[in-house]
Parts: C-alpha cells; sequence; structure tokens
C-alpha cells in the first residue's frame, strides 16, 4: 500500500478507530439522552459526536466523513437543532411563558423519560454544537487540501 | 488541596512552555496540557458537568489547531526588545494584583455564605422540573435564556468561519504563488 493511493494513517490506527467510533458515537448518545438524569448534556454529547465523525476523518483520510455527513448537510442539521430548540421555547408560551416546562408531569423523576422539555432541549443543542463544530473542522481541512493541492 | 496547586502548577508551566517553545506543534500540545489540567481541576472542586465538557471542547480545539497549523509555514517573526512595552507590562499587572487583592479581601470568605440565593435550586428543582440533573435543570429550565444566548454565540461563529473560509481567498493564492518564485 502507497501512501498516494491510500490516504490517511497507519492499519493499526485504522482498525482501532474502526473497533472504537461506534462506542464513541454511543458515548455521546448516552451522554445526550441521559443529560437530565447524569453529568454532561446536550453540548458534550454533542461535542463527543462530532469527535468520532473528526476520528474517522483523522484516520482515514479528509473525504470519509464528508461522504457520510456532507458540509451542507451539517448547515442543515445546525440549523435544524437551533429551530428545534427555538420551537420549544415557543411552544412554552402556550402555557406559561417563553421556555416554560410544559411536559414536567410526565414521568417519575430519575427515569429516563422524565423532566419534561429537557431531554428534548438536550437533543436539540447536540444536533446545534455537534452539526457545527463538524462543519468548522471540514471547512479547515478542504481549505487545507486546496493549498496542499497548490503547492 | 495539594493536588490543586500541583495542577496549578502545572497549567502555569504549560502557558509558558506554549508561549517560549518554537515549535507549532509542541506549543499546541502544551495549550492542551494547560486544558487537561483545568478539567481534572473541575472533578476535583466537584463539578463534572464542567469537567465533562471542558475536556471534549479542548479534544476539539487541540485537534483543529493542530490541523490549522501543522502543515502551515507560520513565519516566526522576532521582535526586539521593547522596553517601554516590556515597563507598561509589568506596570498593568502590578495594578491588577493590587486591585484583585483589594476585591478579595472585600468577599467573604470561599463558601461561606453557604449558598445563600442558589439554595432555592438544590430544594426545588427535582420537585420543580422533575430532572435529578441539577444543572441540567438549571441550564436548561431556569436559566434557559443563557442557554439560548450561548447557542446564539456558537451559530454566529459557525456562520462566521463558513462565511470567511467557504471558498478558497484569492490573496492566500497569491500569497502561495510569491512563495514558488
Amino acid at each position: 500500500m502507497s501512501k498516494e493511493h491510500d490516504p490517511g494513517m497507519t492499519v493499526i490506527v485504522k482498525t482501532v478507530t474502526r473497533l472504537t467510533v461506534g462506542l464513541i458515537l454511543l458515548y455521546g448518545i448516552y451522554i445526550i439522552l441521559h443529560g437530565h438524569l447524569t453529568p454532561g448534556g446536550g453540548f458534550a454529547g454533542g461535542v463527543i459526536i462530532a469527535l468520532a465523525f473528526i476520528n474517522l476523518d483523522l484516520a482515514f483520510g479528509g473525504s470519509v466523513s464528508a461522504r457520510i455527513f456532507s458540509k451542507a448537510s451539517t448547515g442543515v442539521v445546525e440549523a435544524l437543532g437551533a429551530v428545534m430548540f427555538l420551537t420549544l421555547a415557543l411552544l412554552g408560551m402556550k402555557y406559561g411563558g417563553f421556555f416554560d416546562n410544559f411536559l414536567y408531569n410526565d414521568g417519575n423523576p430519575g427515569q429516563l423519560v422524565s423532566a419534561g422539555i429537557i431531554p428534548l432541549e438536550n437533543i436539540a443543542i447536540s444536533l446545534k454544537v455537534g452539526a457545527g463544530l463538524f462543519g468548522i473542522f471540514l471547512t479547515l481541512i478542504i481549505l487545507q487540501k486546496f493549498e496542499s493541492e497548490k503547492k | 488541596m495539594i493536588e490543586l496547586y500541583v495542577l496549578l502548577g502545572l497549567m502555569i508551566a504549560g502557558a509558558v512552555i506554549a508561549i517560549e517553545v518554537k515549535n507549532l506543534l509542541s506549543a499546541v500540545v502544551a495549550v492542551g496540557i494547560i486544558g487537561l489540567a483545568l478539567s481534572i481541576i473541575f472533578l476535583l472542586l466537584k463539578a463534572p458537568d464542567v469537567a465533562l465538557t471542558q475536556i471534549v471542547v479542548e479534544i476539539v480545539a487541540v485537534i483543529l489547531l493542530i490541523r490549522a497549523t501543522l502543515h502551515r509555514e507560520i513565519a516566526q517573526k522576532s521582535y526586539g526588545t521593547r522596553p517601554f512595552g516590556a515597563f507598561m507590562g509589568i506596570l498593568f499587572l502590578g495594578l491588577a494584583v493590587v486591585a484583585a487583592i483589594v476585591t478579595f479581601n472585600d468577599l467573604s470568605p470561599f463558601g461561606a455564605p453557604l449558598m445563600t440565593i442558589s439554595e432555592f435550586y438544590p430544594l426545588n428543582a427535582v420537585t420543580g422540573t422533575g430532572a435529578i440533573n441539577v444543572v441540567s435543570s438549571i441550564i436548561l429550565d431556569y436559566r434557559a435564556y443563557d442557554t439560548l444566548g450561548e447557542a446564539t454565540v456558537l451559530f454566529t461563529a459557525v456562520i462566521g468561519v463558513l462565511a470567511v473560509m467557504r471558498s478558497p481567498g484569492k490573496k492566500n493564492e497569491e500569497d502561495l504563488q510569491e512563495n514558488h518564485e
């Protein structure tokens, strides 16, 4: 395997990445969904999910995760997260005020389905943060590729 | 408390190394030491939410810095010694220390009036919101406006990066051609 036809890092790194990237993704999803029960939340979980994709990019070369999750779709997902967060905030207006927790009677404290709109807000923030950071990373990589091609 | 001082010393050492070292990659690694030590300090001070956020954001920041600096030759300009600048720097640093001492003398001791205002949240958060993670209930329910502002800041930052760097600028092209010649 010559280096020109096989971008990315060594076989060791690729194998370890192939084994662990799913676990990292799962850990991020766990942190998001349990944000109202355990330390963590939407911000940290979103960054961990972005890190899983960044891990793929670093190990296998620049274009692997762009095939799964293109630069245009990062913008769409980020905007979707922002709209979801604002929609939850505005829905509270109907029940009492901006950011009113209108679902808080559903479920007992400590269960996964509890705390009203807080888990939904966590999901919205995680979409926003993860897609935003991954979009920044992709943008920097594309710029760097262009520069190295010019050289 | 001794481990806190060890970690603080490690952070100061990392900051000094990051400034003084010539190799950019080594400087970025030294910046990573600061973030790791800060995360452990948050963990020791019993703030696991902040520690988790700090460590993951630090990892992303270090990766982005490495990708941005590693293959790029950034000319290191060395300025001569500037006695006036150094004097003013020391003067303002001294003023800041004096102001800090005065301010901290006026504050009550660390944790002394234990939660006069904030005791509302541990007492009422679980029944009020149903979330047993009180930090989560504060940032997403009681203080959700702040989270909205933070999300807006991040949104603006992402829009800025995508707008500035979406297409390779012409200035870079000219610079590269000059480097070839």
